[in-house]
C-alpha cells in the first residue's frame, strides 16, 4: 500500500479510498457494493448485503432496502434489519451507544443525507433522506457494516473490538504489527461464492516510500505493489514484473477561484487550459497518465462531447490579452505529496513552464497535504489570496464528484464547490439530477454538466492517472478495472 | 554523589514542566485544523462542533492544557485522531521500536568510532589518520536515506541477504531482538542509523584522544615503560567523559527517531509515528510523542551527566 500507515480495520477505515481499498471493502459489506468483477467497464453498483432496493412510491425521501438472507458476521452472528438500523444509527447518530467520533466523521461524508432508519421487518428496512436525493444510493458501499455482537462484546469500545472485529467481507481478520501489516485470512463462508478468495492469506504492508515499494517487489519481500514511480517502471519490467494500468475515474486539475482575481474572466480560464501542452506532460510522466478534458474521463459513459482545450499557445496569448491580462499573474496552491496528487513537484513546475511560455507569472504556494485539505475544505473565502488549487479528485459517482463540485448550493465550507463556481444552467441541471429518478435521465443531464463545466473552463483541466500497478510475475489472476476500488480476491500466487 | 544525584533530578523537573508548555502550545501555531482533517468537506457546523466537544476541543486552551497535563502525570496521553488507540500505547510501542534501533546504531557507531578514532589520534596527520577523518566525512556528510536505498538495492536486491523493508510477521507481539527472523529486518535501518554517529563520536573521540596524548603525564606513561596498549587504555579513561557526552546526545536525538530512515524502511518508530501525527494533524498524539521524546532526551542528558560524573568525579565538584 501508499498509505502512511495501516487503515483502521474497526469500522470505517481512513487512509481515503485506500482505507476502503485495501482494508474496508475486505473485511466489511456495504448494503450495497461495487461490481469490481469485469475490465474494461466504468464500475457499477450490485447488490451487497441488500438484495434489491428502491425508491418509495409516494415519499421521495424514503430508500426501501431489501436485505440478504442467510449471512452471518465473521463472529457467526446473523445479519438482519437489526444489525442494519443499529449500523445506520452508530453512524448518524451521537445517542447512539456505539458512538465512535472517529467512526462518525470518516463516513459523515456518505452519511449527511440520511435523516435516519427504520426496520419495517426482519429482512428489509427504509433509509429516510433529509431532502429528496435520487443518487443517494452510491453511497452505501461506502456504509460498512460491522457485526453488534463484537461491539457488545467489546462493551462498545473500538479498541477492544480492532483485536477481534467481524464484518462480513471475503476476509476475516487475522492479526496484526502496529503501523507495520495487518494480516487477514480467507473467509470461505463468504455469502458470494464467486468471491471467496482463491488465497488463504492476504498481508497489508503500508509503505509510502516509492522506492522502498519497488525494492520490495524486487527483493521478493511482496508480489503486489501500487504507484511505482515512472523512473522505476522500466527497471520492474526489466526485472520480469508484470506493470498495468488503466484509466480510472481521476483528474489532476487545478480547482479554480470564481470570487476573486484572474480567473473569474472566463478568457484567463480558457487561455489557461488552452495553454497546457498535455502531452508533454503525459511524455514526462513516462505514459503513465492521459490528457484530461473534463470532469469525466473519456472512458466514463457520462463524457459526452466536452469542449476540447487543446494546446494552442498562441490563442492563450491573445485571450490573456483580450482579457487584459498579460502578463497575468496568478497564485497556485500546490502540495508536496497527497493522495491522487501524483507527482506533485515535477508536474507542477512543468505546467508553470507552460503557463508562463503564454504569459501568464505563475507563483506557487507549497504546502503540505494536510494544508491543502484544509484549504480546500474551508475554501477559497479562508485562503482568498489562492487562485487555484491543485487538488486531485475523480467521478467515483455522481453526487460528490459532480453534483457537489459545481452546484452553487455546494459552495464551500458548505461543500466541496472551492473555488464558489456558479453557473445558473448548472444549477438547475444538477436539482433536476437529484429529483430524477431514472438511471437514463441522470445519466443525460450529468452528461450535459460535464460539456457545460467543460466549456466554461471551469477547471484547468490537465491529466488523468492510469493508476500504475506492479506484480510480481508469480502473482495471477488479478484483473484491474476502471475503479479507485479492485477486487484481491481472484489472485492466486504460484511458484513461478 | 547522591546529593549530586538528587540536585540533578531536581532540575529535570523545570524543563520537563517547560517541555510540556512548548509541546503543547506548539501544535496549535500549525495551519490546518485538526476537525477539518477528519470531517468531509460538506460537514455541517453542528457536526463539527459534535466533534470538537466529543475530542474536548471546544475547551479554551489552558483549560485544556491543565487536562491534558493532569492526564499526562497518570500516564494517559489521551486517544489518537487518526487510529483511535490510546496515545500513550502508541508512544511506548513505537518508542521500544526506535530504542531497538538506535541502540543498535549508537552501540555499532560507538565501536567502530573509539577504534578509529584513538587509531587517528595516534596517528595524527598521518595517511591512517586521514583515512579515518575521511570516514568520518562521509559518515556526517552521506545523506542516510541514499545511503538506505542504497543498502536496500545491494543487501535486498541484489544479494537478497536481508529484507527490504518492516519488521517481520513475528513481531505481533512486540519486536524481538533476541530471535534472528526478527533481527534480520534491523540490521539494515542499524547500519544506516549508524553512519552520522559513527562520524560525529569519531571526530569527538579523535580531538579528545589526541588532547589526552599531548599531556605530560602521557610522556610519563612511556618513560615508566607502559606499552602501547596500556597507555591506549589510560588515554581513552581520560577521553571518555567528552565522548560519552556526545554518545548520550547522539542516542537522544536518534530516539527522537528518523522520520526519513524510519519511513523508507518501513520501521514503525517514533519517526513514523511524528511524521504521521505532523501530516494528519493528529494533536493527541503530536503532543503526546514530543513529551516523552523531550522528557528522554532530557533523560538520557541527565544519564550522561551521571555517568561522566562516575568516572571522573572532578565533574562534581566543578
Amino acid at each position: 500500500m501508499t498509505a502512511g500507515d495501516i487503515p483502521d480495520w474497526a469500522g470505517q477505515p481512513d487512509q481515503g479510498f485506500e482505507g476502503y481499498r485495501f482494508v474496508g471493502f475486505n473485511l466489511y459489506d456495504g448494503l450495497l457494493n461495487w461490481d469490481l468483477s469485469t475490465a474494461g467497464v466504468e464500475v457499477r453498483l450490485k447488490p451487497g448485503l441488500a438484495t434489491a432496493w428502491h425508491i418509495d412510491g409516494t415519499d421521495k425521501k424514503k430508500w426501501i432496502f431489501e436485505l440478504r438472507k442467510g449471512v452471518k458476521f465473521h463472529d457467526g452472528c446473523d445479519w438482519n434489519a437489526d444489525s442494519a438500523v443499529w449500523n445506520i444509527e452508530r453512524l448518524t447518530s451521537d445517542k447512539s451507544p456505539a458512538f465512535s467520533a472517529a467512526n462518525f466523521a470518516r463516513g459523515r461524508s456518505r452519511t449527511n443525507d440520511i435523516d435516519h432508519a427504520e426496520k419495517i421487518d426482519d429482512y428489509t428496512i427504509a433509509i429516510y433522506t433529509r431532502t429528496v436525493v435520487s443518487l443517494f444510493p452510491y453511497n452505501m458501499p461506502f456504509i460498512l457494516m460491522m457485526s453488534k455482537c463484537a461491539l457488545d462484546k467489546a462493551g462498545n469500545d473500538y479498541k477492544t473490538y480492532a483485536m477481534a472485529p467481524a464484518g462480513t467481507g471475503p476476509y476475516k481478520f487475522s492479526k496484526v504489527v502496529p503501523h507495520e501489516r495487518l494480516e487477514l485470512v480467507r473467509n470461505p463462508d463468504y455469502w458470494d461464492p464467486k468471491r471467496v478468495p482463491k488465497h488463504d492469506r492476504l498481508i497489508l504492508l503500508p509503505m509510502p516510500e516509492a522506492t522502498t515499494r519497488a525494492a520490495a517487489l524486487l527483493a521478493g519481500q511482496v508480489d503486489f505493489i501500487e504507484a511505482p514511480s515512472p523512473d522505476i517502471i522500466p527497471r520492474l519490467k526489466s526485472a520480469g514484473m508484470n506493470v498495468i494500468t488503466h484509466p480510472y475515474p481521476h483528474t489532476w486539475p487545478y480547482l479554480l477561484n470564481f470570487q476573486r482575481g484572474p480567473f473569474k474572466d472566463l478568457k484567463v480560464r480558457q487561455a489557461a487550459n488552452y495553454a497546457i501542452n498535455r502531452q508533454e506532460v503525459v511524455d514526462m510522466l513516462g505514459e503513465i497518465a492521459i490528457p484530461s478534458y473534463a470532469t469525466y474521463t473519456e472512458y466514463q459513459k457520462n463524457y459526452g462531447h466536452p469542449f476540447e482545450y487543446k494546446f494552442d499557445a498562441e490563442k492563450a496569448t491573445a485571450l490573456l490579452k483580450e482579457a487584459n491580462c498579460y502578463p497575468c499573474a496568478v497564485t497556485i496552491a500546490i502540495s508536496t505529496s497527497g493522495s491522487g496528487q501524483m507527482q506533485p513537484l515535477p508536474m507542477n513546475e512543468l505546467v508553470k513552464a507552460q503557463l508562463e511560455a503564454v504569459g501568464f507569472k505563475v507563483k506557487f504556494e507549497v504546502l503540505d497535504w494536510n494544508t491543502i485539505i484544509d484549504a480546500f475544505i474551508k475554501g477559497w473565502q479562508k485562503y482568498p489570496t489562492f487562485d487555484a488549487l491543485n487538488f486531485s479528485s475523480g467521478v467515483v459517482d455522481p453526487l460528490s464528484g459532480v453534483i457537489k463540485s459545481y452546484a452553487t448550493m455546494y459552495r464551500s465550507p458548505a461543500g466541496p464547490n472551492w473555488g464558489w463556481y456558479q453557473n445558473s444552467e448548472v444549477d438547475d441541471l444538477s436539482t433536476k439530477v437529484l429529483n430524477a429518478f431514472d438511471e437514463v435521465e441522470q445519466n443525460r443531464l450529468l452528461t450535459q454538466i460535464n460539456e457545460i463545466t467543460s466549456k466554461d473552463a471551469a477547471r484547468v483541466f490537465i491529466v488523468s492517472d492510469l493508476n500504475p500497478r506492479a506484480l510480481s510475475p508469480k502473482l495471477k489472476g488479478f484483473v484491474q478495472v476502471q475503479s479507485w476500488f479492485q477486487d484481491l480476491t481472484p489472485i492466486v500466487v504460484t511458484d513461478k | 554523589m547522591w546529593l549530586y544525584i538528587v540536585r540533578r533530578i531536581l532540575f529535570v523537573l523545570p524543563i520537563a514542566i517547560g517541555v510540556s508548555v512548548v509541546c503543547f502550545s506548539l501544535v496549535y501555531l500549525a495551519p490546518g485544523d485538526p476537525m477539518q482533517s477528519l470531517m468531509p468537506a460538506d460537514a455541517s457546523k453542528a457536526d463539527i462542533e459534535m466533534l470538537k466537544h466529543a475530542y474536548g476541543f471546544d475547551q479554551p486552551i489552558p483549560i485544556q492544557y491543565f487536562r491534558w497535563l493532569m492526564r499526562a502525570a497518570s500516564g494517559d496521553l489521551g486517544v489518537s485522531l487518526q487510529t483511535n488507540q490510546p496515545v500513550f500505547g502508541e508512544v511506548m510501542r513505537s518508542l521500544y521500536n526506535t530504542i531497538i534501533i538506535a541502540a543498535g546504531a549508537v552501540l555499532l557507531a560507538f565501536g567502530f568510532a573509539v577504534a578509529l578514532g584513538t587509531l587517528a589520534a595516534f596517528h595524527l596527520g598521518k595517511p591512517l589518520d586521514r583515512l579515518a577523518t575521511g570516514v568520518s566525512v562521509l559518515g556526517v556528510s552521506v545523506p542516510n536515506y541514499w545511503l538506505g536505498i542504497v543498502l536496500i538495492i545491494v543487501f535486498a536486491v541484489q544479494l537478497g541477504w536481508l529484507p527490504a523493508t518492516g519488521m517481520s510477521a513475528r513481531s505481533a507481539d512486540g519486536f524481538d531482538p533476541t530471535q534472528w527472523d526478527q533481527l534480520r529486518y534491523a540490521i539494515l535501518p542499524i547500519v544506516t542509523m549508524g553512519l552520522v554517529p559513527l562520524g560525529v563520536i569519531m571526530r569527538s573521540t579523535r580531538s579528545a584522544v589526541a588532547e589526552v596524548l599531548a599531556q605530560d603525564f602521557i610522556q610519563m606513561l612511556y618513560a615508566k615503560g607502559l606499552g602501547t596498549f596500556a597507555v591506549v587504555r589510560h588515554a581513552l579513561r581520560n577521553a571518555l567523559p567528552q565522548v560519552l557526552a556526545v554518545m548520550g546526545l547522539q542516542f537522544g536525538y536518534l530516539v527522537g527517531g528518523s522520520i526519513l530512515i524510519e519511513t523508507i524502511f518501513t520501521w514503525p518508530g517514533t519517526g513514523f509515528v511524528l511524521s504521521k501525527a505532523i501530516l494528519t494533524r493528529d494533536i493527541p498524539l503530536l503532543q503526546g510523542t514530543i513529551l516523552v521524546l523531550s522528557l528522554c532526551f532530557v533523560l538520557t542528558n541527565l544519564l550522561v551527566d551521571l555517568l561522566q560524573t562516575a568516572i571522573d568525579p572532578r565533574i562534581e565538584r566543578a
